[in-house]
């Protein structure tokens, strides 16, 4: 398709090829659907590239993270992609002790797509940037020929600025740390198998799927000694304990009684032959945190609408470094092994 | 049925395994027949939770693990011919034939789908009438209710390409084996909860006469395992035999009549090899003649399949209590769930895949609760 194709976007109700060709199309397709969500002056300038000032604070650092979403369904309980895709990326700046300012944005979009879904995806990611306190200032559109992708995939790309002094990293945690979950874990993966299997439970379980921001912002105001923290996705509260006890070269110990699960999440784990403990979040977050000031970020988490679920699960211990070992909730004891496979594919 | 908090769990432990250590009086060896109670003995540290004198012998009942390597092998010949959509549960994926997984078939191409019910595959089957639909039908007679519910309805409704690949087992002939054999060490077994759910409890009674041993039917939950050990550590110190029931809110007498009359509908017993015990007389269930169309084995020309285990594999020990994952040399080092041996090792109710899973390689047991110091609730 050429770029001179005459053929305006208001006539389309669903993607074409010719959306995807750098001409009108395209133009039209920014303009009628992406701009008017995301409204910064920085994107409005359609410029090669977006423009950022440079934190002049001495000692701050630039932190930036990267990452694509292909979940499938595109809209689910409690969220769709356009939210994951903001939130994704937000969180994993949060939690590197990064106040999130920029992100950006590329779409590959599947011919055929209805142009009233991508409206109502991007309007989430709009209302979910001002949640999260960012802007998206860049982006860009491909289409791929029909059942080439499904649907929309989005990648989306965060700048963020940490504050001089910060200094989080999964390599900190230390022996004594204690071991924070910030809600009960499971939600959002249980929440997409249920739309995707047709698992119907008593009550209706939503994604957690939410920006970090002022929760972690929360957190690191009080002074407190946090020394990692990390939002357990793929492969659930387990990987982050695994990757806490490689990095750190510490040993993990959690009481399977206090991590925080729902009834709906442990009912269709069982049903399913899951473990809530290897399902994805995505608005959750895990803290090592200096055993004395443990109850103090606590009660700063749970005071906060995402935290109120929140538990001292564990601690970090020093014998048997990079396993993670757990006191069932009968009281035995055993290692928790790392996810072999995949328990769940296109769960963000 | 309500969910206990943890506290009340563990408080709920802690009482049956001091009733446990007051009854006991000698040593004790109990096998627990189905792979799910393994799995949920090694996960929840059950046996840390035992006194010294109770020996857990882990049993034969994995389905996934005893599915032998042959069925396997047509599996995945079947899955690899133009058009067919081959469908199965998720557990099956990852097990090895001689060459290859159906995972591996799926990545290079093969319309391979998983599936949580048979009469899924049905559906399938409706919305591609060009194209053949296989249904991996494995398991004991907890799974096979449901297989053969969708082979009948494919048969009345007249789905000429739905076939099904069966290779079901059942449990009684391999508890009969197991105590036929002259080294077995079985004093008392954990019945399986769900095959009784189906089976009711008639089959057992003259297992438990002929051998003088209890067979107590138990669930899954940690709570039902400690509760079944306690009765069947009672009944052996009175030296009674029988079947008890532990898991009577699933599991009534008579079993589901409605299932078993469809289970004689559809199928016929057979004899039936078990991958790591070789061949068990009358232990098989195969589709009756009335449904040879819908029979995988009658449609696709996969029967001449034969193949052979490694002879480091010690599982056919592991499934008969002979042995445990840790005695066996290769555990661990050329037999991982990656890289598996053999059938203990493919599936997580494995009683191999289950221990090394859950850590049970060097750790002193003197080092297991350590981690717990200053952390009670």
């Amino acid at each position: 398709m050429s770029a001179a194709c005459p053929v305006p976007v208001g006539r389309y109700s669903q993607i074409v090829l010719g959306h995807g060709s750098g001409g009108r199309l395209s133009q039209e397709l920014l303009e009628q659907v992406f701009l008017p969500a995301f409204s910064g002056a920085t994107l409005a300038a359609l410029e090669d590239q977006a423009f950022l000032s440079v934190p002049s604070e001495r000692g701050a650092r630039l932190a930036f993270t990267t990452d694509s979403f292909v979940v499938s369904p595109l809209f689910f309980p409690g969220g769709d992609i356009g939210r994951l895709s903001v939130c994704g990326t937000v969180n994993d700046l949060c939690v590197g002790g990064a106040v999130a300012h920029s992100l950006s944005a590329a779409f590959v979009l599947e011919e055929g797509l209805p142009i009233a879904d991508l409206k109502t995806i991007v309007a989430s990611m709009a209302a979910t940037c001002r949640e999260a306190g960012v802007e998206i200032v860049t982006g860009d559109t491909k289409v791929v020929d029909r059942g080439k992708a499904d649907g929309v995939f989005i990648t989306t790309s965060g700048l963020g600025v940490v504050p001089p002094g910060r200094a989080l990293s999964i390599s900190n945690a230390r022996v004594g740390d204690a071991l924070l979950v910030s809600g009960p874990i499971g939600d959002h993966g249980v929440a997409i198998l249920s739309v995707r299997e047709g698992i119907d439970f008593e009550t209706s379980l939503l994604s957690d799927c939410a920006p970090l921001t002022s929760l972690t912002r929360a957190m690191l105001e009080i002074g407190a000694n946090i020394h990692c923290m990390r939002d357990p996705t793929r492969g659930g509260l387990s990987s982050v304990l695994h990757d806490i006890a490689r990095h750190s070269r510490v040993g993990v110990w959690i009481d399977e009684a206090r991590v925080p699960v729902r009834a709906e999440v442990r009912a269709a784990s069982d049903m399913l032959g899951l473990d809530p403990l290897y399902i994805a979040c995505e608005g959750r977050l895990v803290a090592a945190i200096a055993a004395e000031d443990a109850e103090r970020v606590l009660a700063t988490v749970r005071a906060h609408p995402l935290g109120q679920g929140a538990a001292l699960i564990g601690k970090v211990v020093a014998e048997q470094p990079g396993v993670v070992r757990m006191r069932s909730r009968v009281g035995g004891e055993r290692v928790v092994p790392l996810l072999s496979g995949e328990q769940l594919p296109r769960i963000c | 049925m309500r969910r206990l908090e943890p506290i009340e769990s563990r408080r709920l432990a802690e009482h049956w395994a001091s009733e446990i250590a007051r009854h006991a009086t000698r040593p004790w060896k109990i096998m627990e027949v189905c792979g799910g109670q393994t799995q949920a003995i090694v996960k929840f540290g059950l046996d840390q939770l035992l006194p010294p004198e109770i020996e857990l012998l882990h049993g034969p009942g994995c389905p996934v693990c005893v599915t032998p390597l042959e069925m396997v092998d047509r599996a995945l010949a079947i899955a690899q011919v133009p058009g067919v959509i081959f469908c199965s549960f998720g557990d099956m994926l990852r097990v090895p034939g001689t060459d290859g997984d159906l995972l591996r078939l799926k990545a290079e191409g093969a319309d391979v789908r998983v599936l949580y019910s048979p009469l899924d595959a049905l559906t399938i089957a409706r919305q591609n009438p060009g194209r053949r639909v296989v249904f991996f039908a494995i398991g004991f007679e907890t799974t096979a209710p449901a297989n053969a519910m969708a082979i009948h309805q494919a048969r009345q409704r007249g789905l000429s390409n739905f076939s099904a690949l069966c290779s079901h087992v059942l449990a009684p002939p391999a508890m009969l084996a197991i105590l036929q054999d002259p080294e077995q060490r079985v004093q008392a077994f954990l019945g399986p909860g769900h095959v009784c759910s189906v089976m009711g409890l008639s089959e057992y009674e003259p297992i438990a006469a002929q051998f003088s041993v209890p067979i107590v039917v138990t669930g899954f939950e940690p709570l039902d395992l400690l509760e079944g050990v306690c009765l069947a550590v009672r009944h052996l110190e009175a030296g009674r035999s029988g079947v008890d029931n532990q898991y009577a809110r699933v599991v009534q007498a008579r079993g589901n009549p409605a299932s078993q009359a469809l289970l004689e509908q559809v199928f016929e017993v057979c004899d039936r090899k078990w991958r790591g015990i070789g061949l068990l007389p009358n232990s098989g269930l195969r589709l009756r003649d009335e449904y040879r169309a819908h029979d995988a084995l009658s449609v696709f020309d996969v029967g001449e399949i034969t193949t052979e285990e490694p002879a480091e594999c010690i599982s056919g020990q592991v499934l008969r209590g002979l042995k445990k994952p840790t005695e066996c040399p290769a555990f661990g080092l050329r037999c991982t769930p990656e890289s598996p041996l053999g059938a203990t090792m493919v599936s997580s109710e494995g009683a191999c895949a289950a221990y090394h899973a859950y850590g049970r390689r060097s750790v002193p047991a003197a080092r297991l609760a350590r981690g717990a110091e200053g952390f009670s609730p």
